[in-house]
């Protein structure tokens, strides 16, 4: 059994007394010591899928209306919230985007450290202490002797998002999900970073959720990759078969995006038009609208999931050839 | 911190001379005559003009300043006009019943103040949050006197808990329990103060719980509550401690009209009749005193501010 099992999930955001559908039917799953890629364009429902994941959703107006969230043999979905707090940052950890503002201004970065241990681990001040430091050696904060004691906002963006990973890693989580965890960073930076999660989890067998909207990205870090498209999975394969076998329009337009540094000419191809907002209904393929192959099917029917290879599944009725 | 510190007192020293200029020539702009005012109807235009003389009021008003200035320097606020005695004793006098019902005022504010901002932020949206939004709303748009008679009629008049004026020091017969007196009148001093209070802590508790580092605590396990105060509330509070220095002045002002609802023998209560009797030389030291007493208060408050938020540094 996968240690994280994802399935049919659906997520809806409550907007003037109506349900708005923003995740429909996403299934994955991953395995120890592997790392899932969900990548897609900015609003596609990246996030609200892994802070359902995480538990984070409640208290807002976004909800889990259907699917189930296995993880570790447990059905999430109907855990009380007690128990599902015993769960995160304890066997599941999550790091964010935004590493400026992802840390309590108010207190020393050792002792928001320390916090999470305590709060799952039977230690005491000194130990956690003792704890958090090497916990900064290991994401390579320099002088974590002396650095323990600093306050968020005297370290860089790449530095603090190293801390929120120590923290994260603080009780050896069993899943890391990490929402767009470089995007804000430099990208010397990013590279940095990326480095050590790989680096780190050849050590801990930590699986990873990492999401992204940047392909080249997922290419380099991860096992899987989903790609997401306006709340579904548009396309899903292990990394290896999905670059030799881009089978979705909307994958290849992805892939086309990433900027050419290296070029001559930096180019960059946007896929045309826009994502449609969530409030709007769309019959059949949601990305027929900007889709180059789409014909009057596309307008009409919403595709299934099919699978073009092993474990290689696409949503598209051009995929695999069979139109 | 030490140095930042002995910086801010030492310009207060500019800011204490403006002030008494200030202060020195608007009482002298207030119509009226303190000595024929002293002195009676039945006083004669002789006697008016030797005690003119007497109080230096014949001098020219720079002169009569320097005068004032010098004395203050070495301590001596002057002689009150109309006690005959000097203007510390008389504020002395005055100034038991001040801060003891400031530190019940401040009392009440942060017990009713924070307690239930929190609640109401943390049940916000939810009939709980109305009912307090509601009540604060009410309480910090009601008069200071208005609320101060209705307490009276119902608890003295009416109910017969509490004695409805006056204040016997705590070293008379009574002792303690003569704080009593000062029940109704802080009540009444604190219910506008906690209601901004209450509305402050709300507002900035749920403006940082939208922040990011909040979620990442949720993301930790913590308990709600747990999250609320030592995460959000923490940083909420950073806003509150500055609006403590606002407070302040608010209370100044609002204490004037309750030691008069109150008949309080209070510093308040003594500017107004100072005032009525021209009685300068008190009213003089009472607002030194009064701007001193401001400027200290926040000089804490910015230290308080410091000590809330590692990213503010003091220069
Ligand atoms: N709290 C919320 N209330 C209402 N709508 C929301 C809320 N959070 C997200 N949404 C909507 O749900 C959709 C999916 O949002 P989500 O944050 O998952 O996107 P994302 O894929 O993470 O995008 P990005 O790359 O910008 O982070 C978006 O259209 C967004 O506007
Ligand atoms: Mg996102």
């Amino acid at each position: 059994m996968a240690l994280l099992d994802v399935t049919d999930l659906e997520i809806a955001v409550a907007a003037g007394g109506k349900l708005l559908p923003v995740v429909r039917g996403v299934s994955f799953a991953i395995e120890e010591n592997e790392t899932l890629g969900i990548v897609g364009e900015s609003g596609c429902g990246k996030s609200l899928t892994s802070l359902a994941i995480m538990g984070l959703l409640e208290g807002s107006q976004v909800r889990i209306t259907g699917g189930s969230i296995q993880f570790d043999g447990r059905e999430l979905t109907t855990l009380s919230a007690e128990d599902r707090r015993a769960i995160m940052g304890d066997q599941m950890a999550m790091i964010f985007q935004e590493p400026m503002t992802s840390l309590n201004p108010v207190y020393r970065i050792g002792d928001q450290i320390v916090e999470t241990l305590r709060q799952h681990r039977d230690m005491t001040k000194g130990q956690a202490r003792d704890r958090a430091i090497e916990l900064l050696d290991l994401v390579r904060i320099p002088e974590p002797t002396r650095r323990v004691d600093s306050f968020p906002h005297q370290m860089s963006g790449g530095q603090r998002q190293r801390v929120m990973i120590a923290m994260a890693l603080a009780c050896d989580p069993k899943l890391l999900i990490a929402d767009e965890p470089t995007t804000a960073l430099d990208v010397t930076v990013q590279k940095e970073v990326l480095d050590l999660m790989a680096d780190l989890q050849t050590r801990t067998g930590t699986a990873i959720v990492l999401i992204s909207h940047d392909l080249g990205v997922i290419a380099e870090t991860c096992d899987k990759v989903a790609v997401m498209y306006r709340g579904k999975i548009a396309e899903a394969a292990t990394t290896r078969e999905l670059f030799s076998n881009m089978s979705h329009p909307y994958t290849r337009g992805l892939l086309n995006s990433i900027p050419v540094v290296d070029h001559d000419v930096e180019w960059l191809e946007a896929i045309p038009g826009r994502v449609p907002t969530i409030d709007e209904v769309l019959p059949g393929c949601a990305f027929h609208p900007r889709c180059p192959l789409a014909e009057d099917r596309c307008n009409a029917e919403d595709p299934a999931p099919r699978d073009v290879a092993n474990g290689h599944a696409v949503r598209c009725h051009f995929a695999g050839g069979a139109a | 911190m030490l140095v930042y510190t002995i910086k801010r007192l030492l310009a207060l020293i500019p800011t204490l001379l403006a002030a008494s200029i200030l202060v020195f020539l608007f009482i002298h702009l207030i119509p009226g005559d303190p000595a024929s005012i002293l002195l009676g109807d039945t006083a004669t235009p002789e006697d008016v003009a030797a005690l003119t003389r007497e109080m230096g009021l014949d001098q020219p008003i720079w002169k009569q300043y320097l005068l004032w200035l010098s004395n203050v320097l070495q301590g001596d606020l002057g002689t009150s006009v109309f006690f005959r005695e000097p203007v510390l004793s008389v504020i002395g006098d005055g100034a038991e019943t001040s801060i003891l019902l400031a530190t019940m005022t401040m009392f009440w504010i942060v017990l009713f103040g924070i307690p239930i901002g929190i609640l109401s932020a943390t049940k916000h949206g939810t009939w709980v949050d109305q009912m307090t939004s509601g009540g604060a709303m009410l309480f910090a748009s009601v008069p200071t006197f208005w609320l101060g008679l209705y307490l009276i009629l119902i608890f003295s008049v009416g109910l017969g808990w509490f004695p409805s004026s006056g204040f016997p020091s705590v070293s008379d017969d009574g002792g303690l329990a003569n704080l009593r007196y000062l029940i109704l009148p802080s009540l009444t001093l604190a219910a506008p103060n906690a209601a901004l209070i209450i509305r402050l802590v709300r507002a900035s508790m749920l403006d940082v719980s939208r922040e990011d580092h909040v979620r990442t605590a949720r993301a930790k396990g913590l308990h709600p509550a747990k999250v609320a105060i030592k995460h959000v509330f923490r940083n909420a509070l950073i806003a509150v401690a500055a609006a403590f220095g606002f407070t302040f002045a608010a209370l100044v002002s609002e204490a004037v009209v309750t030691e008069t609802v109150f008949s309080l023998p209070g510093i308040g209560r003594l500017v107004v009749q100072s005032i009525l009797r021209r009685d300068y030389p008190v009213i003089q030291g009472v607002i030194l005193v009064i701007v001193v007493l401001y400027m200290i208060i926040n000089l804490l408050v910015d230290l308080a501010y410091a000590r809330l938020d590692p990213r503010v540094s003091l220069k």
